[in-house]
């Protein structure tokens, strides 16, 4: 019990004292699973929508191939990155490795299945109420299918935060692809896994306590942005 | 500007899992006057309705409009019977279906304004359009199926959910848009409102057109046994 106490002052005095290893590492994971969650919604709920009003013929296999991509182990994920953007790899040259932008494109395969995947449940049952109004007033795919996403916003927000949830936390895939490296791709999750291989027990906790009070503010934040909504009651 | 009308129906017909739930069906909808679609639940009145608009798939025969079928579509508008709220204020539902057709935003919820005061919805603009009772929807649905000025309106059931009062609002909007020139094919369960309302009558039973008359006639003496039945208010099997 005595290491988590260590690690709740060490967490309170890295915090209080702006810490500038600890800011920088914060903003970093900030700013890559940011960049992922984005890029991750702009392909996954045109993806989701689009999925929810075309027939095709392949749909449902589309569909399952989505949801087995959900559980996509990360290190896995890590790998395959890795070997495409390694020096040998097929996109060697654009010396992506060890960068925050290889972060972002591992965490981007990791969590665009799962916000795609809840996008299409949530766009699939609103469809089927909207299907006769929309297609009575005679809106194109591309109007049907922003109408669904603006109208399903609340849903697909909290696809978003799952998404947010899973990449922020996630250590594996960025390990292997960002390397870790001070100053450079060291990132909270990162720096918990090195911290504790060092046995540096209460720096890593803190580290824990500051990436869990990441996640809750977040949360909270998208939540109030969803409540101070003037038509707040969808 | 082409005529939408005369439309003509020809052996359309509608197959639903192998059984067919209307037709076939030979109609012709002149260009003036308001049709009142009659018959028990389950008659197919919806589903005619929606075979007219484009909705229900043909599994025979034709449909033909005066001009193309996709450019007809764009004149025409539909309530449906239960009624579909956007997940939006009631001002953007009513201006929704201007926005699409690509009148600027301001402009849409200025008329969207105007529509709802004109079906009493002006209290409840900036309202979620989710939170409204069952009858505020249903004029919700009436002011957005006219705010583009269809040539033809097709409504189900429109006063289903409507006390006294908001029904003799909705029917005086009705009158007022059939003296304007909109075709209306509706359908009601209620025979004063068809009274009130019909210059033509088509009555429906068991997905087949058993009459298609002028509405005076109709009411005057309706020519088979189950609309006769009908109007006395008898159970119709
Ligand atoms: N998708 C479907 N599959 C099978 N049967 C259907 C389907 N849609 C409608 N039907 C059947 O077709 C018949 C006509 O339905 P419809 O909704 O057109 O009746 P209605 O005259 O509008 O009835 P109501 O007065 O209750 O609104 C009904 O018996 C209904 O069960
Ligand atoms: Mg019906």
């Amino acid at each position: 019990m005595g290491e988590i106490w260590q690690g709740l002052t060490a967490a309170f005095r890295l915090i209080v004292t702006f810490d500038a290893d600890l800011v920088e590492i914060t903003l970093r994971s900030l700013q890559v699973t940011l960049t992922a969650v984005a890029i991750a919604c702009a392909i996954a709920l045109p993806l989701g929508a689009w999925l929810a009003i075309q027939r095709f013929r392949y749909r449902r296999t589309v569909i399952a191939l989505l949801n087995a991509l959900m559980g996509l182990p990360p290190v896995v994920v890590g790998l395959i990155v890795y070997l495409f953007l390694s020096r040998q790899g097929p996109f060697g040259a654009l010396n992506l490795i060890f960068t925050p932008t290889a972060m972002i494109i591992a965490q981007v395969i990791i969590v665009t299945p799962l916000i795609a995947s809840i996008a299409h449940q949530a766009i699939r049952e609103l469809w089927a109420d909207y299907h006769d109004l929309l297609i009575s007033l005679n809106a194109t795919k591309r109007q049907r299918m922003a109408t669904l996403i603006w109208d399903a916003r609340r849903a697909l927000m909290t696809a978003a935060l799952a998404g947010f949830g899973r990449a922020i936390g996630e250590v594996g895939a960025v390990m292997i692809v960002g390397g870790n490296i001070d100053h450079v791709s060291r990132i909270l999750t990162t720096a918990i896994a090195l911290e504790t291989s060092k046995g540096n027990f209460a720096l890593a906790l803190g580290l824990g306590f500051v990436l869990i009070g990441l996640a809750i503010a977040v949360n909270l934040m998208i939540h109030g942005l969803g409540r101070t909504e003037r038509e707040g009651t969808w | 500007m082409t005529a939408i009308l005369p439309l003509q129906v020809r052996a359309a017909k509608v197959r639903r899992r192998g059984k067919t739930i209307v037709g076939p069906v030979d109609l012709d909808l002149t260009d003036v006057g308001t049709t009142i679609v009659m018959g028990p639940n389950g008659a197919g009145k919806t589903t005619l309705l929606h075979m007219l608009h484009g909705l229900a798939r043909l599994s025979g025969g034709a449909i033909a409009w005066n001009m193309p079928t996709p450019e007809a579509q764009t004149r025409q508008a539909f309530v449906f019977q239960a009624p579909v709220v956007l997940r939006r204020s009631v001002r953007d539902n009513i201006a929704y279906p201007l926005i699409l057709h690509g009148t600027l935003k301001s402009e849409a919820r200025q008329r969207a304004t105007d529509w709802a005061e004109r079906v009493g919805l002006a209290e409840a603009l900036k309202r979620p359009a989710t939170v409204l009772s069952g009858g505020e929807k249903q004029k919700l649905a009436l002011a957005r199926a006219l705010i583009r000025e269809p040539q033809v309106l097709f409504l189900d059931e429109p006063t289903a959910n409507l006390d006294g009062r908001s029904t003799r609002e909705i029917e005086t909007i009705l009158k007022r848009t059939a003296a304007e020139g909109t075709r209306i094919v509706m359908t009601t369960h209620n025979i004063g409102q068809a009274r009130r309302l019909a210059s033509e009558v088509i009555f429906l039973y068991r997905g087949r057109v058993h009459e298609a008359t002028r509405a005076d006639a109709f009411f005057a003496g309706p020519k088979t046994p189950e609309a006769a039945a009908f109007i006395k208010g008898d159970i119709v099997e």
